[in-house]
Protein backbone atom coordinates (compact mmCIF):
# COMPACT_ATOMS: atom_id res chain seq x y z
CA UNK A 1 0.00 0.00 0.00
CA UNK A 2 1.33 3.39 -0.96
CA UNK A 3 0.36 6.95 -0.16
CA UNK A 4 -1.78 8.89 -2.64
CA UNK A 5 0.10 11.72 -4.42
CA UNK A 6 0.77 14.89 -2.45
CA UNK A 7 3.03 17.91 -2.59
CA UNK A 8 5.93 17.74 -0.15
CA UNK A 9 7.42 20.85 1.38
CA UNK A 10 10.26 20.71 3.91
CA UNK A 11 9.63 23.75 6.10
CA UNK A 12 12.83 25.69 6.70
CA UNK A 13 11.64 27.42 9.86
CA UNK A 14 8.72 27.62 12.25
CA UNK A 15 7.50 30.78 10.49
CA UNK A 16 7.68 28.99 7.15
CA UNK A 17 5.70 26.00 8.45
CA UNK A 18 3.04 28.25 10.00
CA UNK A 19 2.63 30.38 6.90
CA UNK A 20 2.19 27.25 4.78
CA UNK A 21 -0.44 25.98 7.20
CA UNK A 22 -2.18 29.38 7.16
CA UNK A 23 -2.25 29.19 3.38
CA UNK A 24 -3.41 25.58 2.96
CA UNK A 25 -5.39 24.93 6.18
CA UNK A 26 -7.01 21.51 6.31
CA UNK A 27 -5.58 20.50 2.92
CA UNK A 28 -2.16 20.37 4.54
CA UNK A 29 -0.79 18.20 7.32
CA UNK A 30 2.33 18.62 9.37
CA UNK A 31 4.70 15.66 9.15
CA UNK A 32 6.51 15.15 12.47
CA UNK A 33 7.77 11.66 13.31
CA UNK A 34 5.39 10.16 10.77
CA UNK A 35 4.74 7.16 13.04
CA UNK A 36 0.97 7.72 13.01
CA UNK A 37 0.55 9.81 9.88
CA UNK A 38 2.55 7.59 7.50
CA UNK A 39 0.64 4.37 8.33
CA UNK A 40 -2.67 6.16 7.72
CA UNK A 41 -1.32 7.59 4.46
CA UNK A 42 0.00 4.19 3.38
CA UNK A 43 -3.51 2.85 3.92
CA UNK A 44 -4.91 5.95 2.18
CA UNK A 45 -7.07 6.66 5.21
CA UNK A 46 -5.39 10.07 5.12
CA UNK A 47 -4.79 11.76 1.76
CA UNK A 48 -3.46 15.23 2.50
CA UNK A 49 -2.81 17.35 -0.60
CA UNK A 50 0.18 19.02 1.04
CA UNK A 51 2.68 17.61 3.52
CA UNK A 52 4.64 20.15 5.55
CA UNK A 53 7.71 18.38 6.93
CA UNK A 54 8.76 19.80 10.30
CA UNK A 55 11.86 17.67 10.72
CA UNK A 56 14.36 20.32 9.65
CA UNK A 57 13.15 22.87 12.20
CA UNK A 58 15.73 22.29 14.90
CA UNK A 59 14.33 24.97 17.20
CA UNK A 60 11.14 22.90 17.57
CA UNK A 61 12.95 20.08 19.38
CA UNK A 62 14.53 19.92 22.81
CA UNK A 63 13.81 20.48 26.47
CA UNK A 64 14.31 23.82 28.18
CA UNK A 65 13.68 25.01 31.70
CA UNK A 66 10.16 26.31 32.28
CA UNK A 67 8.84 28.91 34.66
CA UNK A 68 9.07 28.06 38.35
CA UNK A 69 11.35 25.08 37.83
CA UNK A 70 9.27 23.02 35.43
CA UNK A 71 10.22 22.11 31.88
CA UNK A 72 9.14 23.04 28.38
CA UNK A 73 9.30 20.31 25.76
CA UNK A 74 9.47 21.35 22.12
CA UNK A 75 6.92 19.66 19.86
CA UNK A 76 9.58 17.96 17.73
CA UNK A 77 11.32 16.37 20.73
CA UNK A 78 11.41 12.64 20.08
CA UNK A 79 10.52 10.00 22.64
CA UNK A 80 14.10 8.84 22.46
CA UNK A 81 15.39 12.27 23.56
CA UNK A 82 13.33 12.03 26.73
CA UNK A 83 14.23 8.38 27.29
CA UNK A 84 17.92 9.17 27.24
CA UNK A 85 17.84 12.26 29.40
CA UNK A 86 18.58 11.13 32.97
CA UNK A 87 17.89 14.60 34.41
CA UNK A 88 14.49 14.67 32.74
CA UNK A 89 13.69 11.18 34.04
CA UNK A 90 14.47 12.31 37.60
CA UNK A 91 12.24 15.34 37.20
CA UNK A 92 9.36 13.47 35.58
CA UNK A 93 9.58 9.83 36.65
CA UNK A 94 5.97 9.33 35.53
CA UNK A 95 6.96 9.98 31.92
CA UNK A 96 10.13 7.92 32.21
CA UNK A 97 8.10 4.97 33.50
CA UNK A 98 5.59 5.23 30.64
CA UNK A 99 7.99 5.66 27.71
CA UNK A 100 8.97 1.98 27.35
CA UNK A 101 5.27 1.17 26.95
CA UNK A 102 4.97 3.45 23.92
CA UNK A 103 5.51 1.38 20.80
CA UNK A 104 9.01 0.02 20.11
CA UNK A 105 12.55 1.43 20.08
CA UNK A 106 12.46 2.00 16.30
CA UNK A 107 9.22 3.98 16.60
CA UNK A 108 10.45 5.93 19.62
CA UNK A 109 13.52 6.95 17.63
CA UNK A 110 11.21 8.93 15.28
CA UNK A 111 7.94 9.65 17.08
CA UNK A 112 7.59 13.10 18.63
CA UNK A 113 5.81 14.48 21.66
CA UNK A 114 3.96 17.08 19.57
CA UNK A 115 2.89 14.47 17.02
CA UNK A 116 1.65 12.12 19.71
CA UNK A 117 -0.43 14.78 21.47
CA UNK A 118 -1.78 16.31 18.25
CA UNK A 119 -2.77 12.85 17.06
CA UNK A 120 -4.68 12.39 20.35
CA UNK A 121 -5.19 8.65 20.28
CA UNK A 122 -7.32 7.91 23.35
CA UNK A 123 -5.39 4.68 23.97
CA UNK A 124 -2.07 6.52 23.95
CA UNK A 125 -0.16 6.89 27.18
CA UNK A 126 1.05 10.49 26.93
CA UNK A 127 -2.30 12.33 26.80
CA UNK A 128 -3.35 10.72 30.10
CA UNK A 129 0.04 11.59 31.56
CA UNK A 130 -0.37 15.21 30.49
CA UNK A 131 -3.64 15.34 32.45
CA UNK A 132 -1.98 13.82 35.51
CA UNK A 133 0.93 16.27 35.37
CA UNK A 134 -1.24 19.33 34.75
CA UNK A 135 0.47 20.20 31.46
CA UNK A 136 -0.18 23.37 29.50
CA UNK A 137 -0.01 23.31 25.69
CA UNK A 138 1.41 26.24 23.73
CA UNK A 139 -0.13 26.72 20.32
CA UNK A 140 0.90 29.08 17.55
CA UNK A 141 -0.27 30.53 14.23
CA UNK A 142 1.41 33.15 12.04
CA UNK A 143 -0.58 35.78 13.91
CA UNK A 144 -0.89 34.71 17.51
CA UNK A 145 0.09 32.38 20.29
CA UNK A 146 -2.22 30.92 22.90
CA UNK A 147 -2.08 28.20 25.48
CA UNK A 148 -4.61 25.67 26.79
CA UNK A 149 -4.70 23.32 29.74
CA UNK A 150 -4.49 19.62 28.90
CA UNK A 151 -8.17 18.83 29.67
CA UNK A 152 -9.29 21.50 27.19
CA UNK A 153 -6.97 20.25 24.47
CA UNK A 154 -8.35 16.72 24.05
CA UNK A 155 -11.87 16.98 22.66
CA UNK A 156 -12.54 13.47 21.36
CA UNK A 157 -10.97 10.43 19.73
CA UNK A 158 -8.24 11.78 17.42
CA UNK A 159 -9.73 15.25 17.91
CA UNK A 160 -8.06 18.21 19.59
CA UNK A 161 -8.68 21.90 20.05
CA UNK A 162 -6.10 22.66 17.29
CA UNK A 163 -7.53 24.84 14.49
CA UNK A 164 -6.57 24.32 10.81
CA UNK A 165 -3.92 27.07 10.90
CA UNK A 166 -2.45 26.12 14.28
CA UNK A 167 0.58 24.17 15.43
CA UNK A 168 1.31 22.74 18.83
CA UNK A 169 4.77 24.16 19.48
CA UNK A 170 5.55 23.37 23.10
CA UNK A 171 4.31 21.52 26.15
CA UNK A 172 4.89 23.03 29.56
CA UNK A 173 5.15 20.75 32.58
CA UNK A 174 5.05 22.15 36.11
CA UNK A 175 7.54 20.83 38.64
CA UNK A 176 5.88 18.47 41.09
CA UNK A 177 5.85 19.26 44.79
CA UNK A 178 8.22 17.58 47.26
CA UNK A 179 7.00 14.22 48.62
CA UNK A 180 5.21 13.35 45.40
CA UNK A 181 5.11 9.76 44.23
CA UNK A 182 4.07 8.78 40.73
CA UNK A 183 3.17 5.55 39.02
CA UNK A 184 2.34 4.51 35.46
CA UNK A 185 1.01 1.02 34.69
CA UNK A 186 -0.74 -0.51 31.73
CA UNK A 187 -2.13 -3.73 30.41
CA UNK A 188 -1.66 -4.27 26.67
CA UNK A 189 -1.90 -7.36 24.51
CA UNK A 190 1.80 -7.28 23.75
CA UNK A 191 4.72 -5.12 24.78
CA UNK A 192 4.52 -1.89 22.79
CA UNK A 193 0.86 -2.16 21.85
CA UNK A 194 -1.60 0.56 22.69
CA UNK A 195 -3.07 0.21 26.17
CA UNK A 196 -6.22 -1.82 26.84
CA UNK A 197 -6.14 0.17 30.06
CA UNK A 198 -3.37 2.45 31.27
CA UNK A 199 -3.23 4.46 34.50
CA UNK A 200 -1.18 7.44 35.64
CA UNK A 201 -1.07 8.51 39.28
CA UNK A 202 0.50 11.51 41.00
CA UNK A 203 0.20 11.56 44.80
CA UNK A 204 1.61 14.16 47.17
CA UNK A 205 1.94 13.58 50.92
CA UNK A 206 2.20 15.97 53.85
CA UNK A 207 4.47 15.59 56.87
CA UNK A 208 2.21 13.00 58.54
CA UNK A 209 1.99 10.98 55.30
CA UNK A 210 -1.47 12.40 54.77
CA UNK A 211 -2.41 12.74 51.13
CA UNK A 212 -2.55 16.40 50.11
CA UNK A 213 -2.90 16.12 46.34
CA UNK A 214 -3.94 13.32 44.03
CA UNK A 215 -4.31 12.92 40.30
CA UNK A 216 -5.57 9.73 38.74
CA UNK A 217 -5.96 9.49 34.96
CA UNK A 218 -6.56 6.75 32.42
CA UNK A 219 -5.90 5.95 28.79
CA UNK A 220 -7.75 3.42 26.68
CA UNK A 221 -11.09 3.62 28.50
CA UNK A 222 -12.88 6.44 26.67
CA UNK A 223 -12.89 8.77 23.69
CA UNK A 224 -10.31 11.00 25.38
CA UNK A 225 -7.86 10.49 28.21
CA UNK A 226 -10.01 10.30 31.36
CA UNK A 227 -9.39 12.26 34.54
CA UNK A 228 -10.79 10.13 37.37
CA UNK A 229 -9.19 12.14 40.18
CA UNK A 230 -12.55 12.85 41.77
CA UNK A 231 -12.87 9.12 42.54
CA UNK A 232 -9.93 9.62 44.91
CA UNK A 233 -11.16 12.78 46.62
CA UNK A 234 -11.76 11.00 49.90
CA UNK A 235 -8.07 10.06 50.15
CA UNK A 236 -7.22 13.71 50.81
CA UNK A 237 -6.42 14.48 54.43
CA UNK A 238 -5.26 11.09 55.68
CA UNK A 239 -2.71 8.42 54.85
CA UNK A 240 -4.29 6.10 52.26
CA UNK A 241 -5.32 2.81 53.84
CA UNK A 242 -5.87 -0.39 51.92
CA UNK A 243 -9.61 -0.04 52.44
CA UNK A 244 -9.65 3.54 51.17
CA UNK A 245 -7.71 2.49 48.08
CA UNK A 246 -10.17 -0.35 47.38
CA UNK A 247 -12.96 2.21 47.60
CA UNK A 248 -11.24 4.36 44.99
CA UNK A 249 -10.99 1.34 42.68
CA UNK A 250 -14.72 0.69 43.06
CA UNK A 251 -15.54 4.35 42.37
CA UNK A 252 -13.34 4.29 39.28
CA UNK A 253 -15.13 1.20 38.00
CA UNK A 254 -18.47 2.91 38.45
CA UNK A 255 -17.26 6.13 36.88
CA UNK A 256 -15.61 5.00 33.64
CA UNK A 257 -17.45 3.92 30.53
CA UNK A 258 -14.99 1.95 28.39
CA UNK A 259 -16.00 1.11 24.84
CA UNK A 260 -14.72 -2.44 24.61
CA UNK A 261 -13.25 -3.94 21.44
CA UNK A 262 -12.56 -7.30 19.85
CA UNK A 263 -9.51 -7.56 22.09
CA UNK A 264 -11.13 -6.64 25.39
CA UNK A 265 -14.75 -6.36 26.44
CA UNK A 266 -15.90 -3.30 28.36
CA UNK A 267 -16.34 -5.47 31.46
CA UNK A 268 -12.78 -6.70 31.22
CA UNK A 269 -11.50 -3.15 30.80
CA UNK A 270 -13.49 -2.06 33.84
CA UNK A 271 -12.09 -4.94 35.86
CA UNK A 272 -8.52 -4.17 34.82
CA UNK A 273 -9.02 -0.48 35.60
CA UNK A 274 -9.96 -1.43 39.17
CA UNK A 275 -6.97 -3.73 39.62
CA UNK A 276 -4.56 -1.16 38.19
CA UNK A 277 -6.06 1.56 40.40
CA UNK A 278 -5.26 -0.43 43.53
CA UNK A 279 -1.74 -1.31 42.41
CA UNK A 280 -0.84 2.12 41.11
CA UNK A 281 -2.15 3.96 44.18
CA UNK A 282 -0.24 1.64 46.51
CA UNK A 283 2.93 2.09 44.49
CA UNK A 284 2.61 5.87 44.24
CA UNK A 285 1.97 6.05 48.00
CA UNK A 286 5.07 3.99 48.80
CA UNK A 287 7.20 6.05 46.45
CA UNK A 288 5.96 9.32 47.92
CA UNK A 289 6.62 8.06 51.45
CA UNK A 290 10.05 6.60 50.68
CA UNK A 291 11.10 9.56 48.58
CA UNK A 292 11.61 8.14 45.11
CA UNK B 1 -1.61 15.92 -12.30
CA UNK B 2 2.13 16.54 -12.55
CA UNK B 3 4.03 14.36 -10.17
CA UNK B 4 5.77 16.10 -7.30
CA UNK B 5 9.40 15.14 -7.97
CA UNK B 6 12.46 16.02 -5.94
CA UNK B 7 16.19 15.66 -6.60
CA UNK B 8 17.84 14.05 -3.61
CA UNK B 9 21.30 12.99 -2.54
CA UNK B 10 21.29 10.14 -0.07
CA UNK B 11 24.17 8.25 1.46
CA UNK B 12 23.50 4.53 1.84
CA UNK B 13 26.15 2.30 3.39
CA UNK B 14 28.68 5.05 2.73
CA UNK B 15 27.86 5.38 -1.00
CA UNK B 16 26.30 8.62 -2.21
CA UNK B 17 23.39 8.29 -4.62
CA UNK B 18 21.76 11.12 -6.56
CA UNK B 19 18.25 10.32 -7.70
CA UNK B 20 15.01 12.00 -8.71
CA UNK B 21 12.08 10.66 -6.64
CA UNK B 22 8.40 11.36 -6.37
CA UNK B 23 7.55 12.72 -2.92
CA UNK B 24 5.30 9.77 -2.07
CA UNK B 25 8.10 7.24 -2.63
CA UNK B 26 8.67 5.41 0.67
CA UNK B 27 12.27 5.00 1.78
CA UNK B 28 11.76 1.21 1.79
CA UNK B 29 10.67 1.22 -1.87
CA UNK B 30 13.44 3.63 -2.81
CA UNK B 31 16.05 1.28 -1.37
CA UNK B 32 14.55 -1.80 -2.97
CA UNK B 33 13.42 -0.53 -6.36
CA UNK B 34 15.60 2.49 -7.17
CA UNK B 35 18.84 1.34 -5.56
CA UNK B 36 18.25 -2.42 -6.00
CA UNK B 37 19.10 -2.98 -2.34
CA UNK B 38 16.40 -5.58 -1.82
CA UNK B 39 17.81 -6.92 1.44
CA UNK B 40 15.53 -4.51 3.27
CA UNK B 41 12.25 -6.41 3.45
CA UNK B 42 8.72 -5.09 3.47
CA UNK B 43 6.10 -6.91 5.52
CA UNK B 44 3.28 -4.63 6.55
CA UNK B 45 3.96 -1.03 5.51
CA UNK B 46 2.39 0.33 8.64
CA UNK B 47 5.18 0.11 11.14
CA UNK B 48 4.19 -3.07 12.93
CA UNK B 49 6.43 -5.87 11.69
CA UNK B 50 9.92 -4.36 11.69
CA UNK B 51 11.09 -6.21 8.55
CA UNK B 52 11.96 -2.87 6.92
CA UNK B 53 14.15 -1.57 9.78
CA UNK B 54 17.22 0.36 8.60
CA UNK B 55 19.56 2.71 10.43
CA UNK B 56 19.06 6.45 10.05
CA UNK B 57 22.25 8.14 11.26
CA UNK B 58 22.96 5.00 13.28
CA UNK B 59 19.52 4.63 14.87
CA UNK B 60 17.03 1.92 13.86
CA UNK B 61 13.87 3.26 12.21
CA UNK B 62 11.05 1.91 10.03
CA UNK B 63 11.90 2.64 6.40
CA UNK B 64 8.23 2.10 5.45
CA UNK B 65 7.26 5.09 7.62
CA UNK B 66 9.75 7.50 6.06
CA UNK B 67 9.71 9.17 2.69
CA UNK B 68 12.76 8.87 0.48
CA UNK B 69 12.87 12.68 0.22
CA UNK B 70 13.30 12.83 3.98
CA UNK B 71 16.53 10.83 3.75
CA UNK B 72 18.22 13.74 1.96
CA UNK B 73 21.47 14.63 3.79
CA UNK B 74 21.12 11.64 6.13
CA UNK B 75 23.22 8.50 6.39
CA UNK B 76 21.26 5.28 5.84
CA UNK B 77 22.64 1.84 6.70
CA UNK B 78 21.06 -1.35 5.40
CA UNK B 79 21.72 -5.05 5.72
CA UNK B 80 23.89 -4.93 2.59
CA UNK B 81 26.46 -2.89 4.53
CA UNK B 82 26.66 -5.12 7.58
CA UNK B 83 29.49 -7.42 6.53
CA UNK B 84 32.96 -5.93 6.66
CA UNK B 85 34.89 -4.94 3.53
CA UNK B 86 36.13 -8.45 2.70
CA UNK B 87 32.68 -9.91 3.19
CA UNK B 88 33.24 -11.37 6.66
CA UNK B 89 30.07 -11.68 8.73
CA UNK B 90 29.28 -9.29 11.56
CA UNK B 91 29.53 -11.25 14.84
CA UNK B 92 25.73 -11.17 15.13
CA UNK B 93 25.31 -12.57 11.61
CA UNK B 94 27.66 -15.38 12.53
CA UNK B 95 25.84 -16.01 15.80
CA UNK B 96 22.44 -16.07 14.04
CA UNK B 97 23.88 -18.71 11.74
CA UNK B 98 25.40 -20.72 14.59
CA UNK B 99 22.28 -20.60 16.77
CA UNK B 100 19.71 -21.14 14.01
CA UNK B 101 18.29 -17.69 14.61
CA UNK B 102 16.42 -17.76 11.31
CA UNK B 103 14.23 -20.07 9.30
CA UNK B 104 12.53 -18.38 6.34
CA UNK B 105 14.73 -15.31 6.86
CA UNK B 106 12.08 -12.74 6.08
CA UNK B 107 12.42 -10.92 9.40
CA UNK B 108 16.19 -11.34 9.60
CA UNK B 109 17.47 -8.13 7.94
CA UNK B 110 15.27 -6.01 10.20
CA UNK B 111 16.35 -7.94 13.26
CA UNK B 112 20.02 -7.66 12.38
CA UNK B 113 19.78 -3.90 11.86
CA UNK B 114 17.87 -3.47 15.13
CA UNK B 115 20.08 -5.68 17.23
CA UNK B 116 23.48 -4.60 15.86
CA UNK B 117 22.54 -1.01 16.76
CA UNK B 118 21.40 -2.25 20.18
CA UNK B 119 24.73 -4.02 20.76
CA UNK B 120 26.61 -0.84 19.82
CA UNK B 121 25.05 0.74 22.88
CA UNK B 122 24.85 -2.20 25.24
CA UNK B 123 27.48 -4.91 25.02
CA UNK B 124 26.46 -6.57 28.29
CA UNK B 125 22.70 -6.88 27.96
CA UNK B 126 20.47 -9.04 30.11
CA UNK B 127 18.15 -11.45 28.33
CA UNK B 128 15.24 -9.20 29.30
CA UNK B 129 16.90 -6.20 27.69
CA UNK B 130 17.44 -8.21 24.53
CA UNK B 131 13.77 -9.20 24.42
CA UNK B 132 12.72 -5.60 25.01
CA UNK B 133 14.96 -4.43 22.16
CA UNK B 134 13.53 -7.18 19.93
CA UNK B 135 9.93 -6.31 20.74
CA UNK B 136 9.47 -4.27 17.58
CA UNK B 137 10.41 -7.09 15.21
CA UNK B 138 7.97 -9.87 14.43
CA UNK B 139 9.26 -13.32 13.54
CA UNK B 140 6.67 -15.91 12.54
CA UNK B 141 9.08 -18.85 12.38
CA UNK B 142 11.61 -19.12 15.17
CA UNK B 143 9.71 -18.40 18.36
CA UNK B 144 12.46 -15.87 19.15
CA UNK B 145 14.43 -18.07 21.57
CA UNK B 146 17.22 -18.78 19.11
CA UNK B 147 17.41 -15.13 18.16
CA UNK B 148 17.81 -14.17 21.81
CA UNK B 149 20.49 -16.84 22.20
CA UNK B 150 22.30 -15.50 19.13
CA UNK B 151 22.28 -11.93 20.43
CA UNK B 152 23.58 -13.02 23.84
CA UNK B 153 26.34 -15.06 22.17
CA UNK B 154 27.29 -12.20 19.84
CA UNK B 155 27.46 -9.82 22.79
CA UNK B 156 29.78 -12.17 24.60
CA UNK B 157 32.00 -12.53 21.54
CA UNK B 158 32.10 -8.80 20.94
CA UNK B 159 33.10 -8.17 24.56
CA UNK B 160 36.12 -10.31 23.71
C1 LIG C 1 3.64 -0.17 15.43
C2 LIG C 1 3.28 1.08 16.18
C3 LIG C 1 2.95 1.01 17.51
C4 LIG C 1 2.60 2.15 18.22
N1 LIG C 1 2.30 2.02 19.54
C5 LIG C 1 2.00 3.14 20.26
C6 LIG C 1 1.69 3.06 21.64
O1 LIG C 1 1.72 2.00 22.24
N2 LIG C 1 1.39 4.21 22.28
C7 LIG C 1 1.37 5.43 21.64
O2 LIG C 1 1.10 6.44 22.26
N3 LIG C 1 1.66 5.54 20.34
C8 LIG C 1 1.98 4.43 19.63
N4 LIG C 1 2.27 4.56 18.29
C9 LIG C 1 2.16 5.89 17.65
C10 LIG C 1 3.41 6.71 17.84
O3 LIG C 1 3.59 7.00 19.21
C11 LIG C 1 3.42 8.01 17.05
O4 LIG C 1 4.76 8.41 17.02
C12 LIG C 1 2.66 9.17 17.59
O5 LIG C 1 1.32 8.83 17.83
C13 LIG C 1 2.64 10.33 16.59
O6 LIG C 1 3.80 11.09 16.67
P1 LIG C 1 4.61 11.45 15.35
O7 LIG C 1 5.63 12.44 15.74
O8 LIG C 1 5.07 10.21 14.72
O9 LIG C 1 3.50 12.23 14.50
P2 LIG C 1 3.03 12.16 12.98
O10 LIG C 1 2.64 10.78 12.63
O11 LIG C 1 4.02 12.84 12.13
O12 LIG C 1 1.74 13.09 13.08
C14 LIG C 1 0.55 12.68 13.74
C15 LIG C 1 -0.53 13.74 13.53
O13 LIG C 1 -0.25 14.93 14.26
C16 LIG C 1 -0.09 16.05 13.38
N5 LIG C 1 1.01 16.83 13.96
C17 LIG C 1 2.28 16.39 14.15
N6 LIG C 1 2.99 17.33 14.80
C18 LIG C 1 2.16 18.38 15.02
C19 LIG C 1 2.31 19.64 15.68
N7 LIG C 1 3.46 20.01 16.25
N8 LIG C 1 1.25 20.48 15.72
C20 LIG C 1 0.05 20.11 15.16
N9 LIG C 1 -0.15 18.93 14.54
C21 LIG C 1 0.89 18.07 14.47
C22 LIG C 1 0.17 15.47 12.03
O14 LIG C 1 -0.24 16.34 10.99
C23 LIG C 1 -0.66 14.20 12.08
O15 LIG C 1 -2.00 14.49 11.82
C24 LIG C 1 2.62 3.42 17.57
C25 LIG C 1 2.96 3.52 16.22
C26 LIG C 1 3.29 2.36 15.51
C27 LIG C 1 3.65 2.48 14.06
S1 LIG D 1 7.17 -3.09 6.55
FE1 LIG D 1 7.84 -1.48 7.80
S2 LIG D 1 7.30 -2.18 9.75
FE2 LIG D 1 6.43 -3.70 8.49
S1 LIG E 1 12.66 -16.48 10.24
FE1 LIG E 1 10.75 -16.46 9.24
S2 LIG E 1 9.81 -14.69 10.01
FE2 LIG E 1 11.60 -14.83 11.20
Amino acid sequence: MKPAPFKYIAAASLEHALSLKAEYGDDAKFLAGGQSLMPTMNFRLAQPAILIDLNRIESLGGIRPGDAGGARIGALTRYRNLERDAGFARMFPLIAEALPHIAHPQIRNRGTIGGNLSHADPASELPAIMLALGARFHIQTTKQTRSVEAPDFFLGALTTDLQPDEMLVEVELPLSKPRTGSCFMEVARRRGDFAIVGIAVMMTLGNQDECTHIRLTFCGVGETPIDASSAADHLIGSAPTEKAICDVAASVQAMIDPGGSVHATADYQRHVAGVLTERALQTAFQRARDGH
Amino acid sequence: MDTDDHDITVSVNGVRYKRRVESRMLLSDFLRHDLALAGTHVGCEHGVCGACTVLLDGQPVRSCLMLAVQAETHEISTIEGLTDKDGAYHPLQQAMHDHHGLQCGYCTPGILMTMTAFLEENLSPSEDEVREALSGNLCRCTGYQNIVDAVMAAAQRMRG
